[in-house]
């Protein structure tokens, strides 16, 4: 009964090392840090071997009840493969990030101090959103999550900052009593809190379904505000782009991606019970709305930050696409949903990459307008490479991870007889790469002699940006397998039939 | 050793190429070895897959992707052809380069980035499906546009972005083409005589459909093949220094839309089913247009390359004609005219590079008399006009010779008199550079004379003897350019050997008419 442990510390461990980086000192936090980071990673290392030796036994997944308390009241940690991809994508984003932070902080700052146990925090608040298998435990990690990215964004204490982070302490807030009301209205109607029987209860409870549906769209636009379904992005690019560098990248890379991963799991639970389809078209409609509006933003951005920060905003759009015809048993639901969730690997990776490239640059320059970076793309080429590369993946030309997810998700679109949404897909190819070659076109600019003077930054920082962009831009080599593995997942698609 | 071969011809660039990236600016001699030994390396491998395919050795290799799409390189006939004629101009282009970019700054990025766009097209050529082939096809969009904004000046970015805009649209195109098809009979795997026929899933679409994808292919394509109207980038994108010109308009860019063509009409499609489906014809018409315009333009341009672009609209469209002629004489006619047009257009642009680069000389006003001044050069540029012209016995004659047979045996006899029109245009835009070339007094300065500005100004210098004055463009410029000359002659005189272009040309064309 070793996930019994296994689980739990998954949540646990960085809780823990993120208080003991509070109260030790600069020189043993590092080390603390690299430990913990090692620590998590042998810790996910023996959670994806027990889930394969569990699943061998049988086709349940890995689950641990905390303190004996199991379903329905009971606080119940699941892996199944979407978490433990989660899981997976969360060390590699964040090792990268660590590394890269312990570089771009100055020894001693008053930034740094605060920025490490916030960022363990946010680690502990993203494995418990991707483990939680009842909706009581979900509103707590939200919640958790929530409160460090807002700490997350404000770190220099600058107004610009402080600003930005007001207002995402506004949305994150509303976010959470929205699902918070969510929860208790599915709580008093079922009596249970476990996520993957909800939809068989209120079937079984024979809840009228204005009542469920009112709870689901609670829950889905407190989770649609959270990963910043346009139009509900609007407090997005300011904490995005004024947060310090690697906070940038933690928040777009991770912190969207969790509220997804719930918002797929409750839809999920909901779509055998009650019929989605006219709400799937509006989150994908919302989504295209995102796509265009976003590009549109990130073509007249002058800060390089900024502009990235509506990249997300766009990118984001294409996730909720699939939930068009993302409904029980439809064709192509299958296939969507690994779409999806190839389409969130690539993002993470890729926007995490850009931003931690973007930092690199905006460092050397001292400046983040675009027109100022010239002479830092010469000095920094490794970090340029890296933003070429993230930029691929977000473009989506093969090889890329993210040709990878568009690929399966035209192929998802076809067999599910939804061609139109291709017109989208291939114009925001286009798209992209408008605003994504604003930012590549700088390396073909002349410089002149006094840019190139300064002095270049540690290599660690854009060699810790270009590992993540290589994985995103060579990553469509393994999507086959990834595609393979992922569709095995039985919890993933209850009842989706495909 | 057999199973090596097609990696290490993708890989003998692509590493090169990034290497190369890493290579400081001031190692010239590390850099031009990896150059030079990859272009080599290359062109023995591609030497042992000719020599293997004849001796009944197939070249494949599989490696996983996407869910249910492998990676497919293989060397058939058709691309062993393509990579041939680019591991060879390649090999010339880097010379060339090497010459060329001697003192200017970024060469490292140039020569990373060269070497993978010859990477991206050897793999287009070798490309055994259409998602292997769009993988290189898209490679290929983004490691040119470094090169054509090389200089980075203003005017360049612009072209830069334009020519992006319509690659990436194409790509695009391409795309919903390649996503649309497969959808409805599966992964395509390229097929002399046509992959759909055998696929049991063809039987059941509606031939509308058919002919709507077949129309997004060679829109797709037609971006990069410079069809009208989609050559819009092409004359802007001259702005790139001369090697990259070369390489665009003769083997990479502009060849890689015609070879997409090629593969779409014969492989995927199959002409055969193509000819019933009846969507020859109006490429052909298109093909024609484009001939016709593309020569009008070039009359009246003034800037050399910039005529030498529109003479490349003009002149790949051959290609695009040759296919849409239904019947062997016409597809060996535009098989043989994609590899004679590159060798004979290397052979312009070369020369056009030699004449900016030794004298300054960029527009065809300026050109009287430069044939005493640069007479080889000079001398290699008549061979490719007169072949572009179609005189024999150079390579563009033979083309055009199986182009007219294929039109009668078509049955598409307005495509003669579009022939001998487009010839007669050549012609006009050809002649006059040849005669003010060669017949008209050289001005008494030129723009801007390698001679002049040579380091003898500087006092330490004057002391030493007088250097002899060097009547034509750098050796290292030279050679490659007289290499390419002697080749646009010897396809030409030699077209009946064994392994000349026509003779290979014949056999792929056997393989897509047999049932």
């Amino acid at each position: 009964m070793t996930e019994a442990l296994l689980l739990p510390l998954l949540v646990l461990w960085p809780l823990a090392v993120g208080l003991g980086v509070y109260a030790l000192p600069e020189r043993a936090s590092a080390a603390l840090q690299v430990l913990g980071t090692l620590v998590l990673a042998g810790l996910i290392g023996a959670v994806f071997a027990a889930a394969s030796a569990a699943e061998t036994a049988s086709p349940e997944p890995l689950r641990a009840a905390l303190g004996g308390w199991a379903a329905p009241l009971g606080i119940e940690l699941v892996a199944d493969r979407l978490a433990q991809a989660m899981l997976l994508l969360t060390l590699l984003v964040y090792a990268a990030v660590l590394l890269y932070a312990q570089a771009y902080f100055a020894p001693g700052s008053e930034t740094a101090r605060r920025f490490w146990p916030l960022a363990w925090m946010l680690w502990a608040g993203l494995n418990a959103g991707y483990l939680s298998a009842d909706l009581f435990n979900l509103y707590v990690a939200l919640e958790l999550v929530g409160l460090a990215a807002v700490g997350l964004t404000a770190l220099t204490g600058q107004s610009t900052a402080l600003a930005a982070a007001l207002r995402y302490l506004l949305a994150a807030l509303l976010a959470s009593n929205l699902f918070l009301l969510a929860v208790v209205l599915l709580y008093a109607a079922t009596g249970s809190l476990a996520l993957d029987s909800i939809g068989s209860h209120l079937a079984a409870v024979g809840t009228p379904t204005w009542y469920a549906k009112l709870a689901l769209a609670l829950a889905l636009v407190a989770l649609a505000l959270k990963t910043a379904l346009a139009p509900l992005h609007f407090w997005l690019p300011a904490a995005h782009g004024n947060a310090v560098t690697p906070v940038s990248a933690l928040l777009s890379a991770l912190v969207l991606k969790v509220s997804l991963l719930i918002l797929l799991r409750l839809w999920l639970q909901f779509a055998p019970a009650l019929d989605l389809a006219a709400l799937g078209l509006l989150l994908a409609l919302l989504g295209l709305l995102a796509s265009v509006w976003g590009s549109v933003l990130a073509l007249t951005q002058r800060k390089i930050k900024m502009l990235i920060a509506y990249s997300s905003v766009a990118q984001v759009g294409y996730l909720f696409l699939p939930f068009a015809w993302l409904l029980p048993g439809g064709l192509g639901a299958a296939l969507a949903l690994e779409a999806t969730v190839l389409h969130l690997l690539a993002h993470a990776l890729a926007k995490a990459a850009m931003f931690l490239a973007a930092g690199v640059l905006v460092l050397s320059a001292g400046r983040d307008d675009l027109s100022s970076l010239r002479g830092a793309v010469a000095r920094e080429p490794l970090a340029f490479a890296a933003l070429t590369l993230a930029g691929v993946s977000l473009i989506g030309l093969p090889p890329s991870l993210g040709f990878a997810a568009k690929w399966q998700m035209m192929q998802a679109a076809l067999l599910a007889d939804q061609w139109p949404w291709l017109l989208w897909l291939l114009g925001g190819t286009l798209l992209t790469a408008a605003y994504v070659f604003r930012v590549l076109r700088l390396a073909f600019l002349p410089t002149s002699e006094a840019f190139e003077a300064r002095a270049p930054l540690p290599q660690r920082l854009s060699l810790c940006a270009l590992a993540l962009a290589l994985l995103a831009a060579l990553g469509g080599f393994g999507a086959a397998a990834l595609s393979d593995w992922l569709a095995a997942d039985t919890l993933l698609w209850p009842g989706s039939g495909a | 050793m057999n199973d090596w071969l097609l990696p290490l011809t993708l890989a003998s660039s692509l590493l090169a190429g990034l290497v190369i990236f890493f290579l400081p600016e001031r190692s010239v001699g590390w850099r031009s070895a990896l150059n030079l030994g990859a272009a080599l390396l290359k062109l023995a491998c591609v030497g042992a897959m000719l020599w293997g395919t004849q001796q009944g050795i197939s070249y494949e290799l599989r490696l996983p992707f996407l869910p249910g799409h492998e990676l497919l390189l293989r060397a058939d006939p058709l691309g062993l052809m393509f990579v041939t004629l680019s591991a060879v101009l390649w090999l010339l282009t880097t010379v060339y380069a090497i010459g060329y970019l001697e003192d200017s700054p970024n060469r490292s990025r140039f020569f990373g980035f060269f070497s993978l766009c010859v990477t991206a097209t050897v793999g287009i050529a070798l490309s055994g499906n259409l998602l292997t082939f769009f993988l290189f096809y898209e490679l290929l969009t983004l490691a040119t546009y470094p090169l054509v904004v090389h200089r980075g000046t203003p005017q360049v970015l612009q072209a830069g972005a334009r020519y992006l805009a319509y690659t990436l649209g194409g790509g695009v195109v391409l795309l919903a083409a390649i996503v649309w098809l497969q959808a409805l009979v599966g992964p395509v795997e390229f097929q002399a005589g046509g992959a759909l026929l055998a696929l049991e899933a063809t039987a059941a679409i509606e031939s509308w459909v058919l002919v709507a994808i077949f129309a997004l292919f060679i829109a797709g394509l037609g971006v990069k093949a410079a069809l009208a109207p989609m050559h819009g980038w092409l004359p802007h994108a001259m702005v790139a220094p001369a090697p990259v010109s070369a390489l665009l308009h003769a083997v990479a860019v502009v060849k890689a839309g015609a070879f997409g063509i090629v593969r779409m009409v014969y492989e995927v499609f199959g002409i055969e089913f193509a000819h019933s489906l009846g969507v020859l014809l109006p490429l052909a018409v298109v093909a024609s247009i484009t001939i016709i315009f593309g020569s009008l333009r070039a009359l009246t341009q003034d800037d050399l390359k910039r005529r030498l672009a529109y003479s490349t609209v003009s002149q790949v469209s051959y290609i695009a004609l040759g296919v849409a002629l239904f019947g062997p004489a016409g597809t060996i006619g535009g098989l043989v005219h994609l590899v004679h047009q590159g060798i004979m257009k290397i052979t312009l642009f070369f020369c056009a590079g030699n004449y900016a680069q030794t004298l300054g000389v960029h527009r065809i006003s300026q050109m009287a008399g430069i044939g005493r001044r640069m007479p080889w050069t000079t001398a290699a540029f008549s061979i490719g006009a007169l072949g572009m012209i179609g005189v024999p016995p150079v390579a563009g004659f033979v083309s055009k010779w199986y182009l007219g047979l294929g039109a009668i045996e078509s049955g598409l006899g307005w495509v003669l008199p579009v022939l001998l029109f487009s010839s007669l245009l050549n012609a006009a835009y050809f002649l006059p550079i040849l005669r003010l070339a060669w017949f008209e007094p050289p001005p008494p300065r030129w723009p801007h004379d390698v001679l002049d500005a040579h380091p003898s100004h500087e006092p330490h210098e004057t002391a030493q003897q007088p250097q002899p004055r060097p009547r034509d463009a750098a050796p290292l410029l030279l050679l490659p350019t007289l290499c390419a000359a002697a080749l646009a002659l010897l396809a030409g005189l030699a077209a009946g050997v064994p392994l000349s272009p026509l003779d290979w040309v014949k056999f792929i064309t056997a393989t897509e008419y047999l049932p």
